[in-house]
């Protein structure tokens, strides 16, 4: 029986002819991530068994992003001991306030990732590598420690669903409206312990933003990875940022899938996600006028350049609400850069908005942004849980930059379609 | 290995940010966390819940982040097992990865209340509500995983297994 693409890649990994769904494996893994929430965790793991050193310096990515800037004396506890542990173990791809951005944005951006990687990463969101077609999962602390010391994690093999996709996106519609629809589709257990494999020739209308937004969410659905087959957009990528020699994976056409979904692009309309679970997705004919206080743009979903720009093309020459404080995370400090020498800030700032430094921040409702009893935003972040971004009372309505943009403006939620052009 | 306590009952999707929510993650200090543990969904969770003690999920329990803290703060409040009808796939790996032993049974979770008396034998995956009268098979862990929850988790399994 054939294998689907993450199947043969963990086949490979494991060093084992061929692999069939439900197997567990023990495999060799090219990178580990941890950040300033999970790697403390994993650090006192790591000490337990007893190892001094690393099982590679150059293959672990150590990102202080979650509470980063230190957002009070425990964080910046929690970001020392990773300082210092990346400084004992003469880790290489530690990256300090100056240098970071948010995981999952800057790991491809630095070349760290590429075709055909096995990566685990204590962080749900590190499916976000599925888009340059590497095998990449969220694992906790322990496993992390786990990979540090042995370079190896255990894997339950996955099956499998797969997206044929065809044709392309409407103006204003993107990857973000793409996997909240799908979400909306399966619900948020409706992967569970599967991979989403994107296929078919729809696929080549995304752009790798795109990809990395719908990959990032797979974990929405329950997905243990999300995946996309590795093509020139993706080997020009990972050609740019530097990335090692990619290893190209192809599903085979006997391959078995639980399910297959055709999902035609032009048919995708803006869409959002209303509290509290990202499968709540409806679009604008579904729903009235929605009052807002805040609007986050920014997270490892939607905080890339071509996010910034889809925000800014809606914002030029407006400015945002009296009502709403508007908040723009560039996610890495080379995509903060590229917006501000093509003049995005500029429009961020005449409109209103609040520009800030890398960091997670009110993704997860760290700092940078926390709502208030009885407040509602839009973010394009990716969860949208109780309390996620603040007060147990607070909503989050998660939709793409070019809702975001537009609802910041209007001080309602908002179809991107009517605001005027300048 | 037996677990046996009073059943803390929730619906279905219960996310890890409510299990610990990200305002309490600045630390990693067990009994900490526990203090937290719950607080968005069941304000008295912490002030109830006693040593033994059994949560009882639906669907999707455990969905949404990879931090370990979720099943920590569960294990560190006392609780013995956690029984829903699905796990999120992190929260899963994590609760083996710790030693959190827990259970897929959704007969039982249509059939147990806050409150009922539970009895849970990780070895044989057997699951019995005592105030209900009522008994159900769950899912055993596999060999491996059985071994791993025994020795206290991933780590602990790991140094045994090179110290031999
Ligand atoms: S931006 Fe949000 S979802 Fe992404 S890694 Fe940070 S906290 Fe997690």
């Amino acid at each position: 029986m054939g294998m689907t693409m993450s199947q043969k890649l963990l086949a490979k990994k494991a060093g084992l002819k061929s692999v069939r769904a439900g197997q567990l494996i023990m495999a060799d893994v090219d990178l580990v991530l941890g950040n300033d929430i999970t790697a403390p965790v994993a650090i006192k793991e790591f000490d337990k068994f007893g190892k001094t050193d690393v099982f590679n310096k150059e293959k672990i990515a150590l990102v202080p992003d979650h509470f980063a800037p230190n957002k009070d004396i425990k964080a910046a506890e929690q970001c020392n001991c990773m300082r210092q542990f990346a400084r004992k173990n003469e880790i290489t791809n530690y990256f300090e306030v100056g240098q970071m951005g948010v995981e999952h944005a800057l790991l491809p951006e630095q070349g760290l990732v590429t075709a055909g990687d096995l990566i685990i990463g204590a962080d749900s969101h590190t499916c976000t590598y599925g888009a340059l077609g590497a095998f990449s999962t969220g694992v906790g602390s322990t496993d992390m420690a786990c990979g540090m010391a042995t370079g190896q994690a255990w894997f339950k093999v996955p099956t499998a669903i797969k997206f044929n996709l065809t044709n392309k996106f409407n103006k204003n519609v993107g990857g973000k409206d793409l996997i909240l629809h799908i979400i909306g589709m399966i619900g948020v257990d409706g992967a569970l312990y599967e991979s989403m494999e994107f296929s078919g020739p729809g696929v080549k209308n995304l752009t790798i933003d795109d990809r990395f937004t719908v990959a990032n969410m797979a974990i929405e659905a329950g997905g243990k990875n999300g995946i996309f087959p590795v093509d020139d957009i993706a080997l020009e990528y990972l050609k740019a940022h530097g990335a090692k020699e990619p290893t190209i994976f192809e599903a085979d056409s006997d391959a078995e899938y639980e399910k297959v979904y055709d999902i035609d692009l032009s048919t995708i309309k803006s869409t959002v996600s209303f509290p509290h679970l990202p499968e709540n997705a409806k679009t604008f004919d579904q729903f009235d006028k929605i009052n807002i206080h805040q609007v986050v743009i920014g997270s490892c979903t939607n905080g890339r350049l071509s996010d910034l720009r889809k925000a800014a093309n809606i914002l030029k020459g407006h400015k945002i609400s009296s009502n709403v404080r508007c908040i723009v995370l560039p996610a890495t400090q080379q995509i903060w850069k590229d917006a501000m020498h093509e003049g995005l800030f500029d429009i961020f700032i005449d409109a209103g908005c609040a520009v800030s430094t890398p960091t997670c921040g009110p993704c997860l409702g760290g700092h940078m942004g926390i709502l208030a009893e009885g407040e509602r935003a839009v973010s394009t972040t990716n969860r949208n849980f109780v309390g996620r971004m603040g007060h147990v009372k607070s909503e989050v309505y998660l939709a793409g930059p070019e809702v975001a943009a537009a609802s910041a403006i209007t001080g309602f939620i908002t179809d991107p379609n009517t605001i005027e052009e300048n | 290995m037996k677990g046996k306590g009073s059943a803390f009952k929730y619906g279905d999707n219960v996310d890890t940010d409510v299990i610990i929510p990200a305002r309490y993650l600045n630390t990693s200090v067990h009994s900490e966390l526990a203090k937290h543990c719950m607080e968005d969904i069941d304000a008295d969770f912490a002030k109830n819940v006693k040593e033994g003690d059994i949560i009882v999920g639906e669907k999707n329990f455990g969905c949404g982040s990879s931090r370990e803290h979720a099943p920590i703060a569960i294990k560190a409040s006392g609780v013995s097992c956690v029984i829903a009808k699905s796990f999120a796939r992190i929260f899963y790996r994590n609760s083996i990865n710790i030693g959190l032993p827990i259970l897929e049974c959704p007969e039982a979770c249509d059939n147990i209340e806050s409150g009922d008396e539970v009895e849970v034998n990780f070895d044989t995956g057997k699951i019995k509500n005592l105030t209900k009268n009522m008994e159900f098979q769950g899912e055993a862990f596999p060999e491996f995983m059985q071994e791993l929850i025994a020795a206290g988790g991933l780590a602990a399994y790991i140094k045994n297994k090179g110290d031999k």
